[in-house]
């Protein structure tokens, strides 16, 4: 198998969502030693793109669009260690911390939004549900992140959001961590109230959202 | 005369019951609950279940689930206010309740959600307490003029000044309960005469799939022993908290409602318990809760058999729209949910007024809902023969020219056989013309005017009024709220 073909099989193992297909050719490519960056880069990530491509024409329900996200995570996990071995230095596009806030068990919404952009190469922290809002702070801090990720299912902990943007600014890390804030409660106009760098209605939305939020 | 048959559907027969409740014994037994709370994992221990306590997980036998059942009332009588009027909650009864914790209002006059303040509240509450086919009144709207930490309380505080209805209500917090608990024995007198006509039914929601978090095991627990009703609303979202299928779902509803009754009979053999729910058929496009598809409320329905099949009360979520509007849609998927519920034989429906996937309440919405929910419970109350025999003598000596207007037993029978909305429009073209042109959501806003004029509010007596405000200032302070908005007082 040459390049060219590896690569058009990697894309169709993700736009298929075929994770046993994905996880295998990343082997495959270890074992071939390729360029991994150029693995991920010309096959991954145009996969995840088309499957993206292919749910915002509809033609993509949740079920495909997340099996496509988990089969790219899934062989991400194979390449990412060799690609640290290497001391290849892997492009983040940027360090998230995300989590539902304290009171709210709820996280599937947050869990879509988890694998869309782990998937498109965030480096995402997931701190799970039920999150006490001092911990945002405290991991973001560890690792350094560029944004901190808010999700509320209940209007009760949507109120958490505006507490979590006081808080930073009491500190003074507002300028330090931007913040984006979603949920089914959640819209634009109460993140431009409570002061959130931005917001987003669903996981693909979530991703063009956070490309704005970090270049800016 | 022949019996009149109460018009039913059902949507499983007995061999497809008894198989979803088979696997959802499997389930609880082998593979468990999760239960975030010391109390009830210290109640299953005593019960001699299994427990794997680092994980929350606990096991439960059927034989556990099977004493359970047998010790949990099959019917509720919830009371009014005064604790005159009883509500029976069992059986094929049906009584509506508007959708509860809405988090916005829909203002008409803008045609847009907003948040909702005191004012807000009180106008709903008032309004429910007027529509004679919402049975129940629930703390619907969340106001947000008060703090978070106390919106629970409020809520009580503002629908026990406000309406005669039994509540449908919950707590958002552990520490909600006793606030709550108090200002009910305030209006019944003791907490012996709440726990004996109980005046509130309390909402308790697992995390699907099969969690139980703190706040709601301890809300389950303080209320069987108050003897006040736990609903239990499981609300796995199909493809995405529970399984996808229809059957699937219900399995895993079926699971968690039990594992819920259980806690309750644990904390209090014989408390009541109303099996009851929210699930939805998730929308795989919109990564959405759809509570008017039609799948959400094939669920409903289902479960509602199922539960009947246990001999318990129930509950569910229908007869509300996902619409963003009072529009066609906010229509037809409040009337067929409430036409199915009704059918169902549904106890506590909860729906009236809720638009927007549970998040806003629409005042107008309920005055309009309340005319379904007639439709709903004259349709239930099905054909009787009224006459023996049913119309022979009419037609006695009948000529061509005979009109049935003027008969005594037109007179006699029509307001019983037919019921008369207010606000569905029923005029001639010319005349509705004459009206203004006017849309049902508009003639419903100007009704909600009519009703509170004509309705008088309902004060309590002073000296439990003044318990209720101290209940509630103490709660207020004890988290830091030094001021509640004011009243107002006409």
């Amino acid at each position: 198998m040459n390049k060219e073909e590896l690569l058009s099989r990697i894309k169709k193992a993700i736009v298929e969502g075929d994770k046993n297909m994905a996880e295998d050719l990343a082997r495959d490519a270890i074992e071939k030693q390729m360029d991994l960056n150029e693995i991920i880069e010309k096959g991954y990530v145009p996969g995840i793109q088309e499957a993206g491509r292919l749910w915002e024409e509809g033609e993509y329900f949740l079920p495909e669009l997340i099996i496509s996200a988990e089969s790219m995570k899934a062989a991400m996990r194979i390449l990412q260690p060799e690609l640290e071995k290497a001391n290849v230095k892997v492009k983040s596009k940027g360090k998230i911390v995300i989590g539902t806030i304290e009171g709210d068990i709820h996280d599937i919404g947050k869990n879509l939004v988890v694998s869309m952009l782990s998937s498109y190469g965030f480096e995402v922290t997931d701190l799970g549900s039920d999150v006490k809002l001092e911990k945002f702070i405290i991991k973001a801090d560890e690792v350094n992140a560029d944004l901190i990720c808010l999700s509320s299912l209940l209007t009760t902990t949507m109120l958490g959001q505006k507490k979590f943007i006081e808080m930073l600014k009491e500190k003074n890390l507002k300028a330090r961590f931007k913040v984006m804030v979603g949920g089914a409660p959640v819209n634009q106009k109460w993140a431009d109230d409570i002061g959130a760098d931005g917001y987003a209605e669903n996981a693909m939305s979530a991703i063009q959202a956070v490309e704005n939020i970090i270049k800016k | 005369m022949i019996e009149t048959i109460r018009p039913k559907i059902k949507l499983l027969n007995n061999e497809f019951i008894q198989k979803i409740i088979d696997e959802a014994l499997v389930i609880l037994e082998k593979q468990g609950v999760f239960v975030e709370n010391k109390e009830a994992m210290k109640l299953f221990h005593e019960a001699g279940m299994k427990l794997d306590e680092t994980a929350k997980r606990i096991y439960i036998t059927p034989k556990l689930v099977e004493e359970s059942l047998s010790s949990t009332p099959s019917v509720i009588t919830m009371y009014d206010r005064a604790g005159e009027r009883e509500f029976m909650v069992g059986g094929d009864k049906v009584h509506f309740d508007p959708g509860s914790a809405a988090v916005t209002i829909f203002d008409h006059k803008e045609q847009k959600q907003r948040t909702a303040v005191t004012e807000d509240l009180i106008k709903f509450c008032r309004l429910t307490d007027c529509l004679d086919n919402i049975h129940f009144q629930s703390t619907g709207i969340v106001s947000r003029d008060v703090p978070d930490i106390i919106s629970d309380s409020y809520r009580m505080f503002i629908a026990l000044q406000f309406s005669k209805k039994p509540i449908v209500t919950g707590t958002f917090r552990v520490e909600g309960f006793k606030p709550m608990h108090d200002m009910l024995i305030a209006v019944r007198g003791s907490e012996q005469e709440l726990a004996d006509k109980p005046l509130a039914i309390f909402d308790a929601c697992p995390s699907p799939p099969l969690k139980w978090s703190n706040l709601t095991t301890q809300s389950l627990i303080d209320s069987a022993r108050a003897g006040i009703p736990s609903e239990l609303i499981s609300m796995g979202m199909t493809g995405a908290t529970s399984p996808v299928t229809i059957a699937g779902t219900l399995v895993q509803h079926v699971a968690e409602n039990l594992s819920g009754l259980v806690i309750c009979q644990l904390a209090k053999k014989g408390s009541p318990v109303i099996f009851g729910g929210s699930p939805t058929s998730f929308d795989m496009r919109k990564g959405t809760t759809p509570m008017g598809a039609i799948e959400t409320m094939m669920i409903d329905s289902a479960y509602a058999q199922i539960a009947k099949h246990f001999n318990l009360p129930t509950h569910a979520y229908m007869g509300l729209s996902d619409s963003k509007i009072n529009d066609n849609q906010s229509g037809f998927e409040t009337g067929i949910g409430a036409v199915i519920a009704a059918l169902s034989g549904i106890n506590v429906i909860s729906g009236p007024g809720m638009m927007d996937f549970e998040s806003s309440q629409s005042l107008e919405k309920l005055v309009i809902d309340n005319e379904i929910c007639g439709m709903a419970y004259r349709l239930i109350d099905g054909i009787s023969q009224r006459d023996e025999p049913i119309a022979l003598s009419l037609f006695d000596k009948f000529t061509p020219e005979t009109q049935f207007l003027s008969m005594s037993h037109t007179r006699k029978w029509y307001r019983k056989e037919h019921i008369f909305p207010k606000i569905v429009d029923r005029d001639t073209y010319d005349y509705w013309v004459s009206l203004g042109e006017k849309s049902i959501a508009d003639r419903a806003y100007e009704e909600i005017e009519h009703l509170l004029d004509e309705n008088p509010k309902c004060p309590l007596e002073t000296d439990v009024l003044q318990e209720l405000q101290r209940i509630m200032s103490a709660d207020a302070h004890k988290n830091g709220v030094s001021s509640l908005p004011k009243i107002y007082k006409s």
